[in-house]
């Protein structure tokens, strides 16, 4: 496409038509005039003819011009343009109509001015028509162009999230310390560590496969997240265990999927690194009317750790994604007390 | 014979450690340690002349637990970080080993350090290793030892550091902790957002300040919330007004 024109040329363009349509119907009501009426005075009655008509030809484009900056006509509505530039040239005939005898004199210029009705009516709905297609094309196009702007920036936000979501996800820490867990295993108990490695290869096979816009029921989510503490469970031993409460009205639950995996893992990470006894890392999930319930707690340390701190940068993920997804600021709450931190999420369910 | 230790919170990553080192007939292990407080412990308890270490433990990570050690002994840290202070390892730890390791590279660490300790550890390294590197946790908190005990001070809980001889007071509205460091640590590990060494032997918390008012010539003094008068060098008043926006 050529470079689009600026607005403010357009808009010189338009005047200057203007300005040479006045001086053309100047010319051409003259000739009419002139033949049949002799007086010197014919040039001074075209010219006000070609004034008042082209001023109220510009009145009309300007108003459907400013029409349909506001309003794009869908396909079916093209009609209602026609009609729009019907009314608007008849406004305009009817107009010259009444303006243009008080400011002439002379029968047979009036007399041409009402025989000249149908013609003038006809021009002004081909000249409004005109303008409202200019219109209609140049801010479809300012449309698009925005729309188009629009997108990439939307999808290159996206390109930037996914790429941030793979680093976490793959987690390098996480990976490194399985690896060198499966190392260990190797030597002496080979089985496990064969098991070991196809547990992460599909919790990492399911990572790669997730799709944030994805939505997911909560069984699925659940049977994700279980081989990731299955892996954790391995590396820590007895330290850490997890219980999982779910029934089964809450599994079929639909959430965002993902969503549930960085509150686990902040979850764990906090009890691991911030006890150093047994720690239990417990997921209830229950049904509230349409809401579903996922609490997530587990045990921290009051004296060490800040409430500040609680809420971790996983966390303000999950609540940022839910913002973005249900544009509200409620659904993620966490208390801590009594040395257990408890992380609650609502997720809305769509009404069946 | 050398004595070591491997300190840990994955069993099997210590199995690993332990598992390399069968081939060594001239160490021994001790003891396999959990965390850092059982690693304090068995510093004590058995003086190795070498430790495996892991940075990320639960309470203390590798660092702070070393911080806490009189006369630590040569380090070779496990991790599987490589985002901490790569360059201060390289410079100053006997060597350190990304997990997971091969054996041939576990058995060039252990090389290392064997044909550079003839006689005993290198605590002298450890120390600068420790005034080196960046901690994890360094902006959070400052770890000392009472008694036997560990405490964990999170830095929003300090008030004022003092030098102290050798040592440096660490005060908190609970009370004054002494810290086996320097002031130039401290300065350097602290936020300097948040703290500023207001004089050659105080560094002060700059929320804790409620005014500030001249003392003798050039000098001024503090006072903080908890109504201690810290003096103020000519020097450290421009680093405060800097700091303060003043």
């Amino acid at each position: 496409m050529a470079a689009p024109l600026s607005s403010s040329k357009l808009y010189g363009i338009l005047i200057l038509c203007g300005l040479v349509w006045m001086g053309l119907q100047t010319f051409i009501v003259h000739s009419f005039v002139a033949v049949t009426d002799k007086e010197l005075s014919s040039w001074y009655t075209a010219f006000t003819d070609g004034i008042v008509s082209s001023v109220l030809l510009a009145a009309a484009c300007w108003l459907i011009n400013n029409n349909l900056r506001y309003y794009q006509p869908g396909k079916g509505s093209y009609i209602n343009i026609l009609i729009w530039c019907g009314a608007l040239a008849i406004i305009c005939t009817a107009g010259c109509q009444y303006i243009l005898p008080l400011l002439t004199t002379g029968d047979s210029y009036v007399n041409f001015l009402v025989a000249s009705k149908y013609i003038r009516a006809f021009i002004y709905f081909l000249a409004i028509g005109w303008m409202a297609m200019i219109s209609m094309i140049w801010y479809s196009q300012i449309d698009q162009k925005e729309n188009e702007r629009r997108k990439s920036e939307a999808e290159k936000l996206a390109r930037d999230a996914e790429l941030y979501n793979l680093r976490q996800q793959l987690q390098p820490h996480f990976l490194f310390n399985s690896l060198n867990s499966i190392n260990a295993l190797i030597g002496f108990k080979p089985d496990e560590a064969r098991r070991m490695i196809h547990q992460l290869s599909d919790f990492l096979r399911g990572t790669l496969k997730k799709d944030d816009q994805q939505q997911v029921a909560l069984t699925d989510e659940l049977q994700h997240l279980n081989l990731y503490l299955d892996i954790e469970k391995v590396r820590f031993g007895h330290r850490l265990q997890t219980e999982i409460s779910c029934d089964e009205k809450s599994g079929v639950a639909i959430l965002p999927s993902m969503l549930l995996q960085p509150i686990v893992e902040n979850a764990i990470k906090f009890g691991l690194y911030d006890t150093t006894g047994d720690v239990v890392v417990s997921i209830r999930a229950e049904m509230d009317g349409n809401y579903l319930i996922l609490m997530v707690q587990n045990p921290y340390d009051a004296q060490t750790s800040r409430p500040k701190q609680g809420t971790g940068f996983g966390l303000r993920g999950v609540q940022r994604r839910l913002y973005l997804l249900f544009a509200r600021n409620d659904l993620m709450e966490t208390y801590a007390n009594d040395n257990i931190f408890t992380t609650i999420i609502k997720v809305p369910q769509m009404q069946v | 014979m050398k004595r070591a230790l491997i300190i840990d919170d994955e069993p099997l990553a210590r199995m690993v450690v332990r598992e390399y080192l069968q081939d060594f007939d001239q160490v021994e292990v001790m003891q396999e340690c959990n965390d850092g407080f059982e690693g304090l412990k068995a510093i004590q308890q058995y003086q190795p002349d070498l430790i495996f270490l892991d940075v990320q433990m639960p309470k203390i990570n590798g660092f702070e637990m070393l911080e806490l050690v009189d006369n630590p002994p040569a380090v070779i840290f496990t991790t599987a970080f490589d985002e901490y202070a790569i360059k201060a390892f390289e410079a100053h730890a006997v060597d350190y080993l990304l997990k997971p390791f091969n054996k041939d590279r576990f058995n060039k660490a252990v090389e290392k350090y064997l044909a550079q300790a003839p006689g005993g550890a290198s605590p002298k390294k450890t120390e600068e290793l420790l005034e080196m590197s960046n901690s994890p946790a360094q902006h959070e908190r400052i770890v000392v030892k009472t008694g036997t005990k560990v405490k964990i001070i999170p830095v929003q809980d300090v008030i004022y550091l003092a030098a102290d001889d050798d040592y440096v007071s660490v005060y908190t509205a609970e009370g004054s902790y002494l810290k086996n460091k320097t002031m130039n640590f401290f300065e350097k590990m602290l936020d300097q957002r948040y703290f500023v060494r207001v004089h050659r032997s105080y560094i002060i918390a700059i929320q804790q300040i409620t005014r500030i008012d001249p003392y003798e010539k050039d000098a001024h003094l503090a006072i903080l919330k908890s109504g201690a008068k810290i003096p103020v060098s000519k020097t450290g008043y421009v680093k405060l007004k800097q700091v303060l926006g003043i």
